[in-house]
């Protein structure tokens, strides 16, 4: 019982961060109906820029109370907006210019951009893996028969908060509203006076920021950031919006979840080298039996 | 006085097709001016091209003074040019209640929106019963309604319509054009492309018939109403 509830816990601390990852995929899917690949680099980005800040600050040793709390919150702002500038970049550099070829031509050259964020990223941290500040005190709580450190409960919250204020802003907010228009038909957003580059170039920002905050809480919840990481991550981050219904954003926090659990409970029962084999035969048979996924349209609406 | 609309030397290709040759016309404010054309003979090209979705080869585009050349498709809504576009094109998986608001979206009071939605669901009060259903399960005549209201939300100077009245049952349809008729009477100036030619010359002051990419006939909408040669084309049989 212990342990299936550590395990619990486990998933869905991973699934808090997959389902922040994979809502990114599915923002940029749903706008342009592109997979940007170079969405988990954006992730690994955010990671070492929360790092670099924390040890400039000697965050782990020197802070206090709330020097401590400003100092996570100042890591915190820097990778949102350095994930949510690099995305955006990305979009005006790479994608934009290719909005009107062919469906292959986006796709190779998202390829191209994570290749090059991953060498960038070596290039400046190095090829092994480098400690996290461990920044937030982990003493064990226990809640009845459950066990969970406090980091886990932080990186949860911390995502799910994210999560609820990106919900609103899409369902409320007059540039939520932008953003699904576009998606749904670009053209018919531009006659009702649209803005489709710039709301596009939001979306790329928003789906940044989101990376941004993931890459603190991997980094917080690993230990470690590597210029590697992005890759697995991104892709068990992208499973879980397919999973979902890629373009549904309700879909790719229930995925993220879902996966989360798969991963952290196929480690227990069948071991850690077998749950990249769990969460991918998860991809395809999504992709064969349900490729609109969990929560997606049966049929795409669109015109 | 220069025209609301004012339109010369109309070229648009799409790749190596020609669609447009070149084509000369008019709308003075308060007209309604109707655009007919057999299939294929660049109705929708000609509207897509004045609102900004089509690039142009040749030619000049004025909207009240304002060359629509330099601005893209949403500056030129903002204009005060709001276009129903073929095929209606509503935000399915959107509400009704957020499709018109959408129509608002350059409007930055919110009391001054929701009062235009307002008169918009008093035009349309189908729309007020289906207010928070998603457009998509709205029947075709229902969504050309939200299509249009969507539209009026943006109080435009010039209403344009691409075939309103498609596949809508000839009550729904006629409706349709009553409704037109209502806007009209309050200051809009409409440009509307029809099929239903009847229809469209009885609402009309003027009317232009595009064939093959060129303007074929300019009239009065009573004349071209009473040409044999129109007759024989566009308004034969019914
Ligand atoms: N996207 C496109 N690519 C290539 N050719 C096109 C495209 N859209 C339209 N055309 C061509 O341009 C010409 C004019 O088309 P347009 O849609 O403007 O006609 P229309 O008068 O609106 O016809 P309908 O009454 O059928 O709606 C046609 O010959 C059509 O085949
Ligand atoms: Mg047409």
């Amino acid at each position: 019982m212990h342990e299936f509830l550590a395990q619990l816990a486990n998933g869905v601390e991973l699934g808090a961060i997959y389902a922040l990852i994979a809502l990114g995929y599915t923002l940029v899917y749903g706008i342009l109906e592109l997979i940007n690949f170079a969405h988990g680099d954006v992730y690994t980005f955010g990671s070492f820029t929360a790092l670099v800040v924390l040890v400039a600050l000697r965050a782990a040793h020197f802070l206090h109370g709330a020097g401590l709390i400003l100092g996570i919150v100042a890591a915190l702002a820097v990778a949102i907006l350095a994930c949510a500038l690099l995305n955006a970049g990305i979009e005006r550099l790479a994608y934009r210019r290719l909005r009107k070829a062919p469906r292959l031509a986006p796709l190779i050259t998202a390829i191209g951009v994570s290749f090059m964020l991953e060498n960038l990223i070596e290039l400046w941290q190095g090829a092994a893996p480098v400690p996290f500040p461990n920044v937030i005190p982990n003493p064990e709580l226990e809640i009845g028969a459950l066990q969970v450190g406090v980091q886990q409960i932080v990186v949860v919250a911390l995502a799910i908060a994210t999560m609820v204020a990106l919900h609103y802003f899409v369902k409320r907010s007059r540039l939520g509203k932008a953003m699904r228009a576009v998606a749904q038909d670009r053209d018919a957003a531009s006659l009702v006076g649209i803005d489709v580059d710039r709301t596009i170039a939001i979306t790329f920002l928003i789906a940044g920021a989101l990376a941004g905050v993931a890459g603190f809480v991997g980094g917080v919840s690993f230990g470690s950031a590597w210029f590697l990481n992005g890759f697995g991550a991104g892709l068990r981050a992208f499973t879980a919006a397919v999973l979902g219904g890629i373009g549904n954003i309700a879909g790719a926090m229930l995925g993220g979840f879902l996966i989360g659990l798969l991963e952290s409970f196929s480690t227990w029962f069948i071991g850690g080298q077998w749950s990249n084999v769990a969460v991918f035969s998860v991809l395809i048979l999504v992709l064969v039996f349900r490729p609109s996924g969990l929560l997606g349209e049966s049929l795409p609406e669109k015109v | 006085m220069s025209a609301l609309l004012d339109v010369r030397g109309l070229e648009v290709r799409y790749g190596g097709i020609v669609a447009l040759r070149g084509i000369d016309f008019q709308v003075e404010e308060g007209e309604i001016v109707a655009l007919l054309g057999a299939n294929g003979a660049g109705k929708t090209t000609t509207l897509r091209a004045i609102s900004g979705l089509l690039p142009i080869r040749a030619g000049e585009l004025f909207f009240a003074g304002t060359n629509l050349r330099k601005h893209g498709a949403d500056a030129i809504a903002r204009l005060g040019i709001a276009h129903v576009p073929e095929g209606r094109r509503v935000f399915t998986r959107m509400t009704v209640r957020e499709n018109l608001e959408l129509g608002g979206y350059a409007v930055s009071s919110r009391r001054e929106l929701d009062s235009r939605i307002e008169d918009a669901l008093s035009i349309f009060p189908r729309l007020r019963e289906r207010i928070v259903q998603r457009a998509g399960t709205l029947s075709g005549g229902e969504q050309q309604m939200l299509a249009i209201g969507r539209g009026l939300v943006a109080r435009p100077r010039l209403l344009v319509l691409d075939e309103p009245s498609l596949g809508l049952a000839p009550l729904i349809a006629a409706q349709i054009f009553e409704v037109l008729r209502d806007i009209h009477r309050r200051g809009t100036t409409i440009v509307l492309v029809e099929q239903n030619a009847h229809a469209a010359l009885a609402l009309a002051d003027r009317g232009y018939v595009l064939r093959n990419g060129e303007i074929a006939r300019n009239d009065t909408a009573a004349n071209l109403a009473r040409d044999p040669a129109v007759i024989a084309a566009y308004l034969g049989g019914s």
